[in-house]
């Protein structure tokens, strides 16, 4: 097998815009692998449209906005394997992969781009009550066999959860001639998006019934009804609340899970928080040459700060690639000089200036972690999400105990990612800062 | 005088909207915080429109169905008649990303183009 400089796990947006910049960056050796049959990833089943707002400033359907990245990556002659799964990643970078017609692979990389993506929260997670019957399916489980293989799953279908694909999956059933009784949301607020809520739900008359939950599923050979209880404020169903539905499908879209079993094994540490890897300004994890991005490092809510975020992983990968190179030659020449040091923080011996980022008072996370000074670039979007919904509230920044950023926002919710920016020149000037903290503030 | 009530669309604030018509004219807006939700209502109430997607039966390629949109925006109360005449059709591949599927769909003077590739 070949060897390459960098292995990119994932052909969808994130692994698609990390290998254009790594690319574009001046790495020649970059490989992509994938384990389903064509690249794009979920974009190939998000027929809808609403993508790329942000960075083509046009509406573009799922297929369309993945089209304009697989065209890059095959212009810029990027290679890739279609129907390979890694099996997996050593802590050395060795990835270990196959498919049908190479068998079993190892790949020594240089560096590795972590770019698997998300799956979704199974029913055995949520603890619903019932029978096991046939009938029951992720919303994304459901969008790919209506979008890609042309099934329907069924004619009456109850929703449980508001998340974006459950809603998309509500208007796209109806179209298709189903009948969707309600979305149940366990929480008062929906996790999706306002605009969906309006033109998948309100536009077809599909009642949201927030508070909700499902407390019975019957039927033993297909689902034949199920039922749903308003719960009180510690999420528990009130008794005598009950409304039953008749329906032959249910569909569950309670929540994303990073999907991170090949990070976990190979030593990557994770975050509790996301479910991701937690990463340094350069979007490395704690193994030097490991890079992350994606759904994979975060559950991102639009799919182009999914690609910006990866193209700065791609771009970070290259330099790393070309700064160990730097080194090993370096290396060469004056004896052993450079051992030890295998990083891109490299060129700079001594202490660099490293940040703890701490997220607290309703922001529930940041990404990054870290900030290494030296590496950072100019500017750094630090994204976060907030774990309630805030009206006119602050999102504050504090540089050890000095509040440096206090900035108003009308509304805030879970269901949105958060963001401030750093200036390089705002945290190089305070050699002694240990700690950014960011949090919400009523006043 | 005719009141209708709406969710803006513009932010995650989702405003709850009044508008009030008089003889089909907006003759006033309330309930928006900010000038995005006065333009909404207006728009939405008079001549609400929406992008329709959907699939399309493929035959002689390598995948069952290929993705389509509508190319524009079409009145929201002809998304039923598109979708007829979407699930009617089919065509044969190879497909490219802006091939026409439907010309002129349901009387709309829009066409319903492919989004996906398909060889």
């Amino acid at each position: 097998m070949k060897n390459y400089d960098i292995v990119i796990v994932g052909g969808g947006p994130a692994g698609l815009a990390a290998a254009v910049s790594a690319k574009k960056a001046g790495c020649d050796s970059i490989l992509i692998l994938e384990r389903d049959t064509e690249l794009g990833g979920i974009l190939n089943q998000c027929i809808h449209n609403g993508f790329g707002l942000h960075t083509f400033k046009e509406e573009l359907t799922g297929p369309e906005y993945a089209y304009r990245f697989i065209k890059q990556v095959l212009d810029l002659g990027i290679e890739y394997k279609l129907g390979t799964m890694v099996m997996d990643i050593a802590p050395d970078k060795t990835v270990t992969a196959m498919n049908r017609e190479d068998g079993m692979f190892t790949i020594p990389a240089k560096a590795v781009i972590l770019a698997m993506g998300c799956r979704e929260r199974p029913r055995g997670a949520l603890n619903i009550p019932g029978y096991r019957p046939a009938g029951i399916f992720s919303a994304g489980t459901a969008q790919r066999l209506v979008n890609t293989e042309g099934y329907m799953p069924g004619k009456e279908v109850v929703i449980l959860g508001s998340g974006d694909i459950g809603l998309i999956m509500a208007r796209r059933m109806t179209l298709e001639g189903a009948k969707v009784k309600c979305v149940a949301e366990l929480m008062p607020y929906s996790g999706g998006l306002k605009r969906n809520i309006v033109q998948c739900l309100d536009d077809y008359g599909i009642p949201l019934k927030l508070s909700h939950t499902v407390v019975d599923i019957e039927g033993k050979e297909h689902v034949t009804a199920v039922t749903i209880a308003e719960v009180g404020p510690d999420r528990k169903p009130i008794p005598g609340t009950e409304e039953r539905y008749i329906c032959d499908t249910l569909l569950l879209s309670c929540g994303l899970i990073p999907e991170n079993e090949l990070s976990r094994s190979a030593g990557v540490e994770m975050n509790p928080v996301t479910s991701g890897p937690i990463v340094n300004e350069s979007l490395e994890t704690n193994i030097p040459g490991v890079f992350a991005c994606g759904n994979v490092l975060h559950v991102h809510d639009l799919v182009d700060y999914v690609s910006e975020e990866a193209g700065r992983a791609g771009e970070n990968a290259a330099k790393y690639v070309k700064a160990a190179g730097d080194s090993s030659e370096q290396g060469a020449a004056e004896a052993g000089a450079a051992q030890g040091v295998d990083t891109a923080s490299a060129g700079k011996p001594g202490a660099s200036q490293v940040i703890t980022l701490v997220a607290t008072d309703g922001a529930r996370y940041t990404v990054p972690s870290t900030i290494n000074v030296d590496r950072m670039s100019d500017l750094l979007t630090v994204r976060f999400r907030v774990g309630d919904v805030y009206k006119n509230s602050f999102v504050s920044v504090y540089f050890d105990d000095e509040r440096v950023m206090h900035n108003q926002k009308r509304i805030m919710s879970p269901g949105e990612m958060e963001q401030i920016i750093l200036r390089k020149s705002q945290l190089s000037e305070r050699p002694q800062l240990k700690t950014i903290t960011v949090k919400i503030e009523n006043e | 005088m005719e009141k209708r009530e709406l969710t803006c669309i513009g932010c995650p604030m989702g405003c709850m909207l009044t508008v009030i018509l008089e003889n089909g004219e907006v003759t006033e807006v309330t309930g928006n915080t900010c000038q995005k939700g006065d333009i909404y209502a207006r728009k939405e109430v008079v001549n609400p429109t929406r992008i329709v997607t959907s699939t399309v039966k493929v035959t002689g390629g390598e995948k069952e169905r290929v993705s389509v949109k509508t190319a524009s925006d079409i009145p929201k109360d002809k998304i039923f008649e598109v979708m007829k005449a979407i699930d009617a059709a089919s065509i044969s591949a190879p497909v490219n990303i802006g091939d026409t599927v439907i010309k002129d769909v349901a009387g709309t003077g829009v066409d319903v183009i492919a989004t996906k590739n398909i060889s």
